[in-house]
Protein backbone atom coordinates (compact mmCIF):
# COMPACT_ATOMS: atom_id res chain seq x y z
CA UNK A 1 0.00 0.00 0.00
CA UNK A 2 2.95 2.33 -0.30
CA UNK A 3 3.54 2.72 -4.03
CA UNK A 4 1.98 5.92 -5.41
CA UNK A 5 0.51 5.21 -8.82
CA UNK A 6 -1.53 8.36 -9.35
CA UNK A 7 -0.42 11.76 -8.26
CA UNK A 8 -1.95 15.21 -8.70
CA UNK A 9 0.32 18.17 -7.98
CA UNK A 10 -0.99 21.75 -7.79
CA UNK A 11 -3.57 21.09 -10.48
CA UNK A 12 -5.69 24.02 -11.63
CA UNK A 13 -8.74 23.87 -13.84
CA UNK A 14 -11.35 26.36 -15.05
CA UNK A 15 -14.23 26.20 -17.49
CA UNK A 16 -14.44 29.68 -18.92
CA UNK A 17 -14.80 32.04 -15.98
CA UNK A 18 -15.84 29.23 -13.68
CA UNK A 19 -12.81 28.16 -11.66
CA UNK A 20 -13.11 24.56 -10.48
CA UNK A 21 -9.71 23.95 -8.86
CA UNK A 22 -7.12 26.37 -7.60
CA UNK A 23 -4.83 23.70 -6.18
CA UNK A 24 -5.45 19.97 -6.26
CA UNK A 25 -2.72 17.88 -4.68
CA UNK A 26 -3.43 14.20 -4.00
CA UNK A 27 -1.68 10.82 -4.13
CA UNK A 28 -3.38 7.48 -4.73
CA UNK A 29 -1.61 4.33 -3.57
CA UNK A 30 -1.57 1.02 -5.40
CA UNK A 31 -4.32 -1.33 -4.27
CA UNK A 32 -6.37 1.15 -2.27
CA UNK A 33 -9.94 2.34 -2.78
CA UNK A 34 -10.11 6.09 -2.52
CA UNK A 35 -13.50 7.79 -2.46
CA UNK A 36 -13.71 11.37 -3.61
CA UNK A 37 -16.61 13.24 -2.06
CA UNK A 38 -17.81 16.81 -2.38
CA UNK A 39 -20.83 18.89 -3.30
CA UNK A 40 -22.33 19.16 -6.76
CA UNK A 41 -20.21 21.18 -9.15
CA UNK A 42 -16.98 20.82 -7.18
CA UNK A 43 -15.37 18.90 -10.05
CA UNK A 44 -15.22 15.36 -8.68
CA UNK A 45 -15.70 13.76 -12.09
CA UNK A 46 -13.29 16.25 -13.67
CA UNK A 47 -10.50 14.75 -11.56
CA UNK A 48 -11.13 11.37 -13.16
CA UNK A 49 -11.61 12.64 -16.66
CA UNK A 50 -8.19 14.26 -16.52
CA UNK A 51 -6.63 10.89 -15.70
CA UNK A 52 -7.85 9.33 -18.95
CA UNK A 53 -7.26 12.36 -21.14
CA UNK A 54 -10.88 13.42 -21.60
CA UNK A 55 -10.00 16.79 -20.03
CA UNK A 56 -6.68 18.52 -19.54
CA UNK A 57 -5.56 20.57 -16.53
CA UNK A 58 -4.81 24.27 -17.03
CA UNK A 59 -1.76 24.08 -14.79
CA UNK A 60 0.01 21.64 -12.48
CA UNK A 61 1.21 18.08 -12.94
CA UNK A 62 -0.53 14.71 -13.05
CA UNK A 63 1.43 11.47 -13.04
CA UNK A 64 0.02 8.01 -13.70
CA UNK A 65 2.32 5.01 -13.14
CA UNK A 66 5.15 7.48 -12.60
CA UNK A 67 4.66 9.03 -16.04
CA UNK A 68 3.45 12.57 -16.64
CA UNK A 69 0.26 12.62 -18.69
CA UNK A 70 0.48 16.27 -19.64
CA UNK A 71 0.79 16.69 -23.39
CA UNK A 72 0.63 12.97 -24.22
CA UNK A 73 0.00 12.06 -27.85
CA UNK A 74 -2.97 9.93 -28.95
CA UNK A 75 -0.87 6.75 -29.24
CA UNK A 76 0.69 7.27 -25.81
CA UNK A 77 -2.77 7.43 -24.27
CA UNK A 78 -3.53 3.95 -25.57
CA UNK A 79 -1.33 2.23 -22.99
CA UNK A 80 -2.68 4.37 -20.12
CA UNK A 81 -6.27 3.69 -21.19
CA UNK A 82 -5.64 -0.05 -21.15
CA UNK A 83 -4.29 0.13 -17.61
CA UNK A 84 -6.79 2.73 -16.33
CA UNK A 85 -10.47 2.01 -17.03
CA UNK A 86 -13.37 4.31 -16.34
CA UNK A 87 -16.91 3.38 -15.39
CA UNK A 88 -19.24 6.19 -16.49
CA UNK A 89 -22.18 7.44 -14.47
CA UNK A 90 -24.83 6.14 -16.85
CA UNK A 91 -22.79 3.14 -17.93
CA UNK A 92 -22.19 4.63 -21.41
CA UNK A 93 -22.92 1.29 -23.07
CA UNK A 94 -23.13 1.46 -26.86
CA UNK A 95 -26.85 1.28 -27.70
CA UNK A 96 -26.33 -0.30 -31.10
CA UNK A 97 -24.18 -3.15 -29.75
CA UNK A 98 -25.27 -6.19 -27.78
CA UNK A 99 -23.96 -6.67 -24.24
CA UNK A 100 -21.42 -9.18 -25.58
CA UNK A 101 -20.16 -6.82 -28.28
CA UNK A 102 -19.96 -3.98 -25.75
CA UNK A 103 -17.68 -6.08 -23.56
CA UNK A 104 -15.60 -7.24 -26.52
CA UNK A 105 -15.07 -3.66 -27.69
CA UNK A 106 -12.02 -2.80 -25.53
CA UNK A 107 -10.57 -6.25 -26.18
CA UNK A 108 -10.76 -5.69 -29.94
CA UNK A 109 -9.27 -2.21 -29.66
CA UNK A 110 -6.43 -3.43 -27.47
CA UNK A 111 -5.94 -6.52 -29.69
CA UNK A 112 -6.77 -8.92 -26.89
CA UNK A 113 -6.85 -12.48 -28.20
CA UNK A 114 -8.87 -14.06 -30.99
CA UNK A 115 -12.66 -14.29 -31.16
CA UNK A 116 -13.12 -17.50 -29.07
CA UNK A 117 -10.78 -16.12 -26.38
CA UNK A 118 -12.71 -12.88 -26.29
CA UNK A 119 -16.06 -14.67 -26.10
CA UNK A 120 -14.75 -16.78 -23.21
CA UNK A 121 -13.59 -13.63 -21.48
CA UNK A 122 -17.03 -12.03 -21.95
CA UNK A 123 -18.66 -14.96 -20.12
CA UNK A 124 -15.97 -14.79 -17.43
CA UNK A 125 -16.36 -11.07 -16.67
CA UNK A 126 -20.14 -11.27 -16.79
CA UNK A 127 -19.98 -14.03 -14.18
CA UNK A 128 -17.66 -11.85 -12.09
CA UNK A 129 -20.32 -9.13 -11.97
CA UNK A 130 -23.05 -11.66 -11.25
CA UNK A 131 -24.67 -11.75 -14.68
CA UNK A 132 -25.03 -14.69 -17.02
CA UNK A 133 -26.45 -15.41 -20.46
CA UNK A 134 -27.24 -11.84 -21.36
CA UNK A 135 -24.55 -11.46 -24.06
CA UNK A 136 -27.15 -11.33 -26.80
CA UNK A 137 -29.32 -8.63 -25.20
CA UNK A 138 -29.14 -4.93 -26.10
CA UNK A 139 -28.61 -2.26 -23.40
CA UNK A 140 -32.21 -1.08 -23.88
CA UNK A 141 -33.41 -4.54 -22.81
CA UNK A 142 -31.72 -4.57 -19.39
CA UNK A 143 -32.30 -2.61 -16.16
CA UNK A 144 -30.28 0.37 -14.89
CA UNK A 145 -28.48 -1.72 -12.27
CA UNK A 146 -27.61 -4.37 -14.85
CA UNK A 147 -26.31 -1.70 -17.21
CA UNK A 148 -23.89 -0.51 -14.55
CA UNK A 149 -22.72 -4.07 -13.95
CA UNK A 150 -22.27 -4.67 -17.68
CA UNK A 151 -20.31 -1.41 -17.89
CA UNK A 152 -18.17 -2.68 -15.02
CA UNK A 153 -17.67 -5.98 -16.86
CA UNK A 154 -16.61 -4.01 -19.96
CA UNK A 155 -14.22 -1.91 -17.87
CA UNK A 156 -12.48 -4.93 -16.30
CA UNK A 157 -12.38 -6.99 -19.51
CA UNK A 158 -8.79 -6.04 -20.34
CA UNK A 159 -7.62 -6.40 -16.73
CA UNK A 160 -6.90 -2.76 -15.86
CA UNK A 161 -4.80 -1.90 -12.84
CA UNK A 162 -6.87 1.16 -11.94
CA UNK A 163 -10.65 1.54 -12.04
CA UNK A 164 -12.31 4.94 -11.96
CA UNK A 165 -15.95 4.83 -10.86
CA UNK A 166 -18.06 7.91 -11.61
CA UNK A 167 -21.10 7.83 -9.30
CA UNK A 168 -21.43 4.03 -9.53
CA UNK A 169 -24.49 3.75 -7.28
CA UNK A 170 -26.42 6.93 -8.08
CA UNK A 171 -30.04 6.30 -8.98
CA UNK A 172 -30.00 2.61 -8.12
CA UNK A 173 -32.24 0.65 -5.77
CA UNK A 174 -30.78 -0.45 -2.38
CA UNK A 175 -30.15 -4.02 -3.52
CA UNK A 176 -28.27 -2.88 -6.62
CA UNK A 177 -26.30 -0.40 -4.51
CA UNK A 178 -25.25 -3.18 -2.15
CA UNK A 179 -24.33 -5.40 -5.07
CA UNK A 180 -22.21 -2.71 -6.78
CA UNK A 181 -20.46 -1.86 -3.51
CA UNK A 182 -19.75 -5.55 -3.01
CA UNK A 183 -18.30 -5.76 -6.51
CA UNK A 184 -16.01 -2.77 -5.97
CA UNK A 185 -14.72 -4.34 -2.77
CA UNK A 186 -14.46 -7.76 -4.37
CA UNK A 187 -12.44 -6.49 -7.36
CA UNK A 188 -10.02 -4.81 -5.00
CA UNK A 189 -9.58 -7.93 -2.89
CA UNK A 190 -9.51 -10.50 -5.72
CA UNK A 191 -7.63 -8.61 -8.41
CA UNK A 192 -5.78 -6.01 -6.37
CA UNK A 193 -7.33 -3.25 -8.47
CA UNK A 194 -6.74 0.33 -7.37
CA UNK A 195 -10.02 2.22 -7.32
CA UNK A 196 -10.99 5.85 -7.32
CA UNK A 197 -14.70 6.29 -6.63
CA UNK A 198 -16.53 9.56 -7.07
CA UNK A 199 -19.74 9.55 -5.07
CA UNK A 200 -21.82 11.54 -2.63
CA UNK A 201 -23.55 8.52 -1.13
CA UNK A 202 -22.00 8.35 2.30
CA UNK A 203 -23.18 4.83 3.24
CA UNK A 204 -21.40 3.54 0.13
CA UNK A 205 -18.30 5.53 1.00
CA UNK A 206 -18.07 3.93 4.45
CA UNK A 207 -18.58 0.47 2.95
CA UNK A 208 -15.90 0.63 0.29
CA UNK A 209 -13.36 3.34 1.10
CA UNK A 210 -9.86 2.78 2.45
CA UNK A 211 -9.40 6.53 2.33
CA UNK A 212 -11.64 9.50 1.67
CA UNK A 213 -10.68 12.73 -0.11
CA UNK A 214 -13.00 15.70 0.08
CA UNK A 215 -13.13 18.45 -2.53
CA UNK A 216 -14.08 21.72 -0.94
CA UNK A 217 -13.32 25.34 -1.75
CA UNK A 218 -11.48 24.42 -4.99
CA UNK A 219 -8.96 22.13 -3.34
CA UNK A 220 -8.65 18.79 -1.53
CA UNK A 221 -9.63 19.96 1.92
CA UNK A 222 -9.43 16.57 3.63
CA UNK A 223 -7.70 13.23 3.03
CA UNK A 224 -7.89 10.44 5.55
CA UNK A 225 -9.46 7.17 6.59
CA UNK A 226 -13.23 6.86 7.11
CA UNK A 227 -12.62 6.83 10.87
CA UNK A 228 -10.63 10.08 10.68
CA UNK A 229 -13.40 11.61 8.56
CA UNK A 230 -16.01 10.71 11.15
CA UNK A 231 -13.97 12.28 13.92
CA UNK A 232 -13.45 15.49 11.94
CA UNK A 233 -15.18 18.47 13.50
CA UNK A 234 -15.05 21.03 10.67
CA UNK A 235 -18.67 21.70 9.65
CA UNK A 236 -18.02 21.42 5.89
CA UNK A 237 -17.02 17.78 6.36
CA UNK A 238 -19.11 16.84 9.39
CA UNK A 239 -22.30 18.23 7.78
CA UNK A 240 -21.59 16.41 4.56
CA UNK A 241 -21.07 13.11 6.36
CA UNK A 242 -24.25 13.32 8.39
CA UNK A 243 -26.28 14.53 5.41
CA UNK A 244 -26.11 18.29 5.75
CA UNK A 245 -24.61 18.64 2.28
CA UNK A 246 -27.36 20.98 1.11
CA UNK A 247 -25.84 24.00 2.83
CA UNK A 248 -22.47 23.05 1.46
CA UNK A 249 -23.82 22.69 -2.07
CA UNK A 250 -25.13 26.24 -1.96
CA UNK A 251 -21.69 27.41 -0.96
CA UNK A 252 -19.98 25.80 -3.89
CA UNK A 253 -22.49 26.37 -6.68
CA UNK B 1 -16.85 37.20 -37.44
CA UNK B 2 -14.72 35.44 -34.81
CA UNK B 3 -17.42 32.76 -34.58
CA UNK B 4 -17.24 32.26 -38.33
CA UNK B 5 -13.48 31.74 -38.25
CA UNK B 6 -13.89 29.43 -35.24
CA UNK B 7 -16.37 27.40 -37.27
CA UNK B 8 -14.04 27.23 -40.30
CA UNK B 9 -11.14 26.25 -38.04
CA UNK B 10 -13.06 23.50 -36.27
CA UNK B 11 -14.46 22.07 -39.52
CA UNK B 12 -10.97 22.11 -41.06
CA UNK B 13 -9.44 20.33 -38.07
CA UNK B 14 -12.15 17.67 -38.02
CA UNK B 15 -11.83 17.19 -41.79
CA UNK B 16 -8.07 16.84 -41.49
CA UNK B 17 -8.42 14.32 -38.64
CA UNK B 18 -10.91 12.27 -40.70
CA UNK B 19 -8.67 12.48 -43.79
CA UNK B 20 -5.64 11.35 -41.77
CA UNK B 21 -7.58 8.36 -40.41
CA UNK B 22 -8.63 7.37 -43.92
CA UNK B 23 -5.30 8.01 -45.57
CA UNK B 24 -3.37 6.44 -42.70
CA UNK B 25 -4.71 3.04 -43.77
CA UNK B 26 -6.96 2.62 -40.78
CA UNK B 27 -10.16 2.47 -42.80
CA UNK B 28 -12.73 0.24 -41.26
CA UNK B 29 -14.65 -0.87 -44.35
CA UNK B 30 -17.31 -2.60 -42.28
CA UNK B 31 -18.21 0.75 -40.69
CA UNK B 32 -18.00 2.57 -44.04
CA UNK B 33 -20.30 0.00 -45.67
CA UNK B 34 -22.78 0.37 -42.83
CA UNK B 35 -22.87 4.12 -43.39
CA UNK B 36 -23.10 3.68 -47.17
CA UNK B 37 -26.23 1.68 -46.54
CA UNK B 38 -27.71 3.99 -43.88
CA UNK B 39 -26.81 7.27 -45.54
CA UNK B 40 -26.92 6.38 -49.18
CA UNK B 41 -28.77 3.27 -50.19
CA UNK B 42 -31.65 4.06 -47.85
CA UNK B 43 -31.94 7.48 -49.52
CA UNK B 44 -32.68 6.14 -53.01
CA UNK B 45 -36.45 6.38 -52.64
CA UNK B 46 -36.41 10.03 -51.57
CA UNK B 47 -33.99 10.76 -54.45
CA UNK B 48 -36.25 9.13 -57.04
CA UNK B 49 -39.33 10.88 -55.74
CA UNK B 50 -37.67 14.30 -55.75
CA UNK B 51 -36.07 13.84 -59.15
CA UNK B 52 -39.08 12.57 -61.05
CA UNK B 53 -41.38 15.34 -59.88
CA UNK B 54 -38.73 18.01 -60.39
CA UNK B 55 -38.16 16.79 -63.97
CA UNK B 56 -41.87 16.66 -64.66
CA UNK B 57 -42.70 20.09 -63.20
CA UNK B 58 -39.75 21.69 -65.02
CA UNK B 59 -40.90 20.19 -68.31
CA UNK B 60 -44.48 21.34 -67.71
CA UNK B 61 -43.33 24.90 -67.00
CA UNK B 62 -40.90 25.05 -69.93
CA UNK B 63 -43.46 23.63 -72.32
CA UNK B 64 -45.89 26.43 -71.47
CA UNK B 65 -43.25 29.16 -71.19
CA UNK B 66 -41.60 28.35 -74.51
CA UNK B 67 -44.83 27.89 -76.46
CA UNK B 68 -45.34 31.61 -77.37
CA UNK B 69 -41.88 31.54 -78.97
CA UNK B 70 -42.57 28.30 -80.80
CA UNK B 71 -39.70 26.75 -78.87
CA UNK B 72 -41.54 24.05 -76.92
CA UNK B 73 -39.64 21.40 -78.84
CA UNK B 74 -36.56 22.39 -76.83
CA UNK B 75 -38.23 21.44 -73.56
CA UNK B 76 -36.28 18.18 -73.23
CA UNK B 77 -33.02 19.96 -73.96
CA UNK B 78 -33.54 22.59 -71.26
CA UNK B 79 -34.85 20.16 -68.68
CA UNK B 80 -31.92 17.79 -69.09
CA UNK B 81 -29.36 20.59 -68.86
CA UNK B 82 -31.02 22.07 -65.78
CA UNK B 83 -31.30 18.70 -64.08
CA UNK B 84 -27.79 17.45 -64.78
CA UNK B 85 -25.98 20.69 -64.04
CA UNK B 86 -28.00 22.09 -61.17
CA UNK B 87 -31.17 20.57 -59.87
CA UNK B 88 -30.00 16.95 -59.79
CA UNK B 89 -27.02 17.58 -57.51
CA UNK B 90 -28.53 20.45 -55.49
CA UNK B 91 -32.00 19.10 -54.78
CA UNK B 92 -30.66 15.62 -54.04
CA UNK B 93 -28.11 17.12 -51.63
CA UNK B 94 -30.76 19.26 -49.91
CA UNK B 95 -33.13 16.34 -49.46
CA UNK B 96 -30.51 13.75 -48.52
CA UNK B 97 -28.70 16.35 -46.42
CA UNK B 98 -31.83 17.03 -44.40
CA UNK B 99 -32.56 13.37 -43.93
CA UNK B 100 -29.08 11.99 -43.32
CA UNK B 101 -27.54 15.07 -41.69
CA UNK B 102 -30.28 15.29 -39.07
CA UNK B 103 -29.91 11.56 -38.42
CA UNK B 104 -26.13 11.75 -37.98
CA UNK B 105 -26.34 14.71 -35.59
CA UNK B 106 -29.09 13.16 -33.51
CA UNK B 107 -27.22 9.83 -33.31
CA UNK B 108 -23.83 11.30 -32.44
CA UNK B 109 -25.43 13.89 -30.16
CA UNK B 110 -27.24 11.21 -28.18
CA UNK B 111 -23.96 9.34 -27.91
CA UNK B 112 -22.22 12.49 -26.69
CA UNK B 113 -24.76 13.31 -23.97
CA UNK B 114 -24.76 9.72 -22.70
CA UNK B 115 -20.93 9.77 -22.58
CA UNK B 116 -20.64 7.05 -25.24
CA UNK B 117 -18.13 9.15 -27.21
CA UNK B 118 -16.01 9.57 -24.07
CA UNK B 119 -16.34 5.81 -23.54
CA UNK B 120 -15.00 5.13 -27.05
CA UNK B 121 -11.90 7.17 -26.17
CA UNK B 122 -11.49 5.48 -22.79
CA UNK B 123 -11.79 2.01 -24.31
CA UNK B 124 -8.82 2.67 -26.55
CA UNK B 125 -10.49 3.79 -29.78
CA UNK B 126 -10.68 7.10 -31.61
CA UNK B 127 -14.15 8.63 -32.15
CA UNK B 128 -12.98 10.27 -35.39
CA UNK B 129 -11.94 6.88 -36.79
CA UNK B 130 -15.06 5.11 -35.49
CA UNK B 131 -17.72 7.74 -36.09
CA UNK B 132 -16.62 10.61 -38.31
CA UNK B 133 -14.38 9.07 -40.96
CA UNK B 134 -16.83 6.30 -42.02
CA UNK B 135 -19.67 8.82 -42.38
CA UNK B 136 -17.60 11.34 -44.34
CA UNK B 137 -16.19 8.67 -46.68
CA UNK B 138 -19.60 7.04 -47.19
CA UNK B 139 -21.40 10.30 -47.97
CA UNK B 140 -18.62 11.53 -50.27
CA UNK B 141 -18.85 8.27 -52.22
CA UNK B 142 -22.61 7.89 -52.28
CA UNK B 143 -23.72 11.43 -53.17
CA UNK B 144 -22.39 11.32 -56.77
CA UNK B 145 -24.13 7.96 -57.25
CA UNK B 146 -27.41 9.33 -55.92
CA UNK B 147 -26.95 12.32 -58.20
CA UNK B 148 -26.54 10.06 -61.26
CA UNK B 149 -29.76 8.34 -60.20
CA UNK B 150 -31.48 11.74 -59.79
CA UNK B 151 -30.18 12.86 -63.21
CA UNK B 152 -31.55 9.76 -64.92
CA UNK B 153 -34.91 9.84 -63.19
CA UNK B 154 -35.25 13.63 -63.54
CA UNK B 155 -34.55 13.42 -67.28
CA UNK B 156 -36.99 10.54 -67.55
CA UNK B 157 -39.71 12.60 -65.83
CA UNK B 158 -38.95 15.64 -67.99
CA UNK B 159 -38.91 13.50 -71.11
CA UNK B 160 -42.24 11.93 -70.21
CA UNK B 161 -43.97 15.31 -69.87
CA UNK B 162 -42.26 16.56 -73.07
CA UNK B 163 -43.81 13.59 -74.88
CA UNK B 164 -47.24 13.96 -73.36
CA UNK B 165 -47.60 17.74 -73.28
CA UNK B 166 -45.58 18.89 -76.31
CA UNK B 167 -46.34 15.78 -78.31
CA UNK B 168 -42.72 14.87 -79.01
CA UNK B 169 -41.56 11.31 -79.71
CA UNK B 170 -39.44 9.41 -77.21
CA UNK B 171 -36.63 9.03 -79.76
CA UNK B 172 -36.60 12.78 -80.45
CA UNK B 173 -36.48 13.72 -76.74
CA UNK B 174 -33.79 11.15 -76.00
CA UNK B 175 -31.63 12.26 -78.93
CA UNK B 176 -32.06 15.88 -77.92
CA UNK B 177 -31.00 15.14 -74.36
CA UNK B 178 -27.98 13.08 -75.40
CA UNK B 179 -26.86 15.79 -77.81
CA UNK B 180 -27.25 18.47 -75.14
CA UNK B 181 -25.54 16.90 -72.18
CA UNK B 182 -21.79 16.64 -72.56
CA UNK B 183 -19.38 14.83 -70.27
CA UNK B 184 -18.37 18.19 -68.75
CA UNK B 185 -21.99 18.84 -67.70
CA UNK B 186 -22.12 15.50 -65.96
CA UNK B 187 -18.73 16.06 -64.32
CA UNK B 188 -19.82 19.54 -63.26
CA UNK B 189 -22.78 18.04 -61.37
CA UNK B 190 -20.86 15.09 -59.98
CA UNK B 191 -17.98 17.17 -58.62
CA UNK B 192 -20.46 19.41 -56.86
CA UNK B 193 -22.30 16.44 -55.40
CA UNK B 194 -19.02 14.98 -54.12
CA UNK B 195 -18.42 18.19 -52.21
CA UNK B 196 -22.03 18.24 -50.97
CA UNK B 197 -21.64 14.69 -49.65
CA UNK B 198 -18.53 15.69 -47.71
CA UNK B 199 -20.24 18.85 -46.42
CA UNK B 200 -23.36 17.01 -45.20
CA UNK B 201 -21.33 14.47 -43.23
CA UNK B 202 -18.74 16.79 -41.76
CA UNK B 203 -21.28 19.38 -40.55
CA UNK B 204 -23.57 16.72 -39.10
CA UNK B 205 -20.70 14.96 -37.30
CA UNK B 206 -19.19 18.20 -36.01
CA UNK B 207 -22.52 19.33 -34.61
CA UNK B 208 -23.29 15.93 -33.11
CA UNK B 209 -19.90 15.43 -31.48
CA UNK B 210 -19.99 18.86 -29.83
CA UNK B 211 -23.38 18.60 -28.18
CA UNK B 212 -23.33 19.24 -24.44
CA UNK B 213 -26.35 19.00 -22.17
CA UNK B 214 -29.43 16.91 -22.73
CA UNK B 215 -32.26 16.10 -25.10
CA UNK B 216 -33.03 19.76 -25.77
CA UNK B 217 -29.46 20.37 -26.98
CA UNK B 218 -29.79 17.42 -29.34
CA UNK B 219 -32.96 18.95 -30.81
CA UNK B 220 -31.39 22.38 -31.24
CA UNK B 221 -28.21 20.98 -32.80
CA UNK B 222 -30.21 18.79 -35.20
CA UNK B 223 -32.17 21.81 -36.43
CA UNK B 224 -28.98 23.83 -36.79
CA UNK B 225 -27.38 21.02 -38.75
CA UNK B 226 -30.12 21.09 -41.36
CA UNK B 227 -29.80 24.89 -41.64
CA UNK B 228 -25.98 24.81 -41.91
CA UNK B 229 -26.13 22.01 -44.48
CA UNK B 230 -28.81 23.69 -46.61
CA UNK B 231 -27.22 27.13 -46.56
CA UNK B 232 -23.78 25.61 -47.18
CA UNK B 233 -25.08 23.66 -50.18
CA UNK B 234 -26.71 26.72 -51.75
CA UNK B 235 -23.72 29.02 -51.17
CA UNK B 236 -21.12 26.48 -52.27
CA UNK B 237 -23.25 25.62 -55.29
CA UNK B 238 -22.96 29.21 -56.49
CA UNK B 239 -19.21 29.33 -55.83
CA UNK B 240 -18.53 25.94 -57.43
CA UNK B 241 -20.73 26.79 -60.43
CA UNK B 242 -18.78 29.99 -61.00
CA UNK B 243 -15.55 28.05 -60.67
CA UNK B 244 -16.55 25.32 -63.12
CA UNK B 245 -17.99 27.81 -65.59
CA UNK B 246 -14.73 29.74 -65.57
CA UNK B 247 -12.85 26.49 -66.23
CA UNK B 248 -15.15 24.72 -68.69
CA UNK B 249 -17.24 27.64 -69.94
Amino acid sequence: MSETIISYRNVEKSFGDNRIYKDITLDIQRGETLCVIGGSGTGKSVMMKMLVGLLTPDAGEIQVFGQSIIGLKQRQWLDIRRRVAMLFQGGALFDSFTVGDNIQYPMIEHKWGDRPTREKRVTEVLEMVGLGNIEHLYPSEISGGMKKRVALARAIAVEPEVLLYDEPTTGLDPISIRRINGLIRNLQERLGVTSMVVTHEMPSVFTIADRIAMLHDQHIAFVGTPEEAQQHTEPWLADFIVGGGGVLNEDVE
Amino acid sequence: MIKFFDFIGEISLLSWAAFKEFWGGRQDWELITEQLSKGGVDSWSITILTAIFTGMVMAAQFAIGLEPFGASIYTGKLVSLGIVRELGPVLTALLVGGRVGAGFTAELGSMAVTEQIDAIRCLGADPVRKLVMPRVVAMTLIMPLLTVLADLIGCFGGGLISMLQVDLTAQYVLRQMLETIGPEDLMHGLMKSTFFGYWIAIIACWKGMNIRGGAESVGIATTETVVYISVGILVSDFILTQLFLSIYG
